[in-house]
């Protein structure tokens, strides 16, 4: 599996490091020719207005609107922004998932915070995953095909999926546990077999 | 499922997240919207830039706290904000407001030549500037989240960003290369805390992000930084010193990512119109360095 993972911006070097753990091929996209013979693409977490202004810049919009009608694609944080059809305010979006967003939906820094989520679609499904959440987005509402994948206890929902579409609030790419890593390399490998 | 608000991880994951961006020296609500329009990944809100605080001298503290608050309503990314080294109640005001990252700053006159601010004590993440790994080490131990070489604010002269960041990555590549029973004392040599020195010793980096700040005044300038091996870039007054500031903050946020790619670079700082005019970190006297100040 040769995996891409948008490095305009952001903490790809942690997705980076997780997927070669899984023995995944790895490729930094900053130009639209990097999009070339990936089996998926990793969208991290940064500051979704930085780098939307450099998807446009770059001229990589498009090019991975594209791509995401194809194969498979992962954000989190300000990737799961990007993906969005709606955040509520004027940004460059891929507008590529049927979900709306609330940007920075906990408040400032000072509510950043970690919490144990039940993952029952990962494997194995316990322990619960440790999410860690940075002036995280939340799921304010979606249509199919997207789903509600994980919820806090008062029911906002932080990870959805649209087939070959995964985006969660918080950050995989900061903990030790490839579980999340492994299910999206699930999700790019039945795509490209599709 | 309970809550666990403000771990070490959250206040260095967010300094992660800024990683291979630009953060901008703004003084007003204008500014700050030209800077997050350019692509900056946060702003440092401030009463005056470097280059002013060293023009019209007197004491410089932490901003008016309205003007803080303007610049955190008119913008959607982080917003940082300065106080004094040692100032431990400017900080409880700034977390009162809920700024998203406080810089304990030698561009501010210092409150405390002796102590800095026990940054374990607060739930806002801090950053603080270093010359070496002795220094970067000496703040990660009193809890500082992210860390910044310190070149020479006010002058867009980038030798001394230069001199910290080849310092403290060459003190780092030292420690990696020397036997452990030699950790100890190359720990006492440097002053920084022998735990740490174990941790960096074996990683390779230092445990937080380290972004390059302090005469950085061109796209080139962002780029040198980064390829020197910083993980981001901060602006002081190299932005809106210039002749054309939404031009060249643009283009510094471009060469920050774009850092390895020459091409992009020479594209990118084409017609930026003038740049800061700066001063030389040689023409200052040794009592007007910022650098030095910090314990």
């Amino acid at each position: 599996m040769k995996i891409g993972v948008l490095a305009l911006q952001g903490a790809f070097r942690e997705h980076i490091a997780a997927l070669k753990k899984l023995d995944a091929e790895t490729v930094e996209v900053r130009l639209p020719a990097h999009l070339e013979s990936l089996d998926g693409l990793i969208i991290p977490g940064g500051e979704s207005t930085t780098i939307g202004k450099l998807l446009l810049a770059f001229d990589l919009m498009e090019p991975i609107r594209a791509f995401g009608r194809q194969k498979a694609i992962w954000g989190t944080c300000a990737g799961a922004i990007l993906l969005a059809k709606n955040v509520g305010r004027a940004q460059p979006l891929l507008e590529l998932m049927n979900i709306e967003i609330e940007r920075n939906a906990f408040g400032r820094q000072v509510e950043s915070f970690e919490i144990d989520l039940d993952c029952p679609f990962l494997t194995p499904s316990e322990p619960p995953y440790h999410a860690t959440f940075i002036r995280a987005p939340i799921i304010k509402t979606l249509s199919a095909p997207a789903q509600a994948l994980m919820q806090l206890e008062d029911g906002r929902i932080v990870a959805a999926r649209q087939e070959n579409l995964l985006a969660t609030s918080f950050h995989p790419e900061l903990t030790d546990d490839l579980r999340f890593h492994r299910y999206f390399l699930e999700i790019a490998q039945r795509t490209r077999a599709a | 499922m309970a809550k666990k608000v403000s771990g070490f991880e959250v206040k260095s994951g967010l300094a992660q997240m800024l990683k291979g961006g630009v953060i901008m020296d703004v003084v007003t609500v204008e500014h700050a919207r030209i800077a997050e329009d350019a692509g900056a990944v946060a702003v440092m809100a401030l009463e005056r830039v470097p280059a002013d605080i060293r023009a019209t001298g007197g004491v410089a503290r932490m901003s008016d706290p309205e003007l803080i608050l303007k610049i955190m309503e008119a913008v959607s990314i982080p917003v940082m904000a300065k106080v004094r080294i040692g100032h431990f109640v400017e900080a409880q005001i700034l977390e009162a407001l809920g700024v998203d990252y406080i810089d304990e700053s030698e561009v501010l006159t210092p409150a405390d030549e002796a102590f800095h601010i026990n940054k374990h004590a607060f739930k806002v993440p801090f950053v603080c500037g270093c010359r070496n790994l002795g220094e970067a080490m000496r703040r990660i131990g009193e809890g500082a989240a992210m860390m910044r070489t310190k070149g020479e604010p006010g002058t867009g002269d980038v030798v001394e960003a230069v001199r910290h960041a080849r310092q403290v990555y060459g003190e780092i590549r030292r420690l990696q290369n020397i036997p452990e029973e030699e950790v100890m004392t190359f720990a006492k040599e440097i002053g920084a805390p022998y735990e740490l020195c174990l941790q960096v010793r074996e990683t390779g980096s230092l445990p937080v992000v380290n972004f390059a700040a302090g005469g950085i005044a061109t796209p080139a300038d962002a780029a040198l930084m980064m390829q020197l091996g910083v993980d981001g870039i901060f602006v002081g007054s190299g932005i809106f010193k210039s002749g054309d500031p939404a031009k060249r903050a643009a283009a510094v946020v471009k060469a920050t990512t774009h850092y390895k790619d020459a091409k992009i670079l020479a594209e990118v700082s084409r017609n930026l119109g003038e740049p800061m005019v700066g001063r030389t970190v040689d023409s200052l006297d040794e009592i007007e360095k910022m650098a030095g100040r910090g314990w």
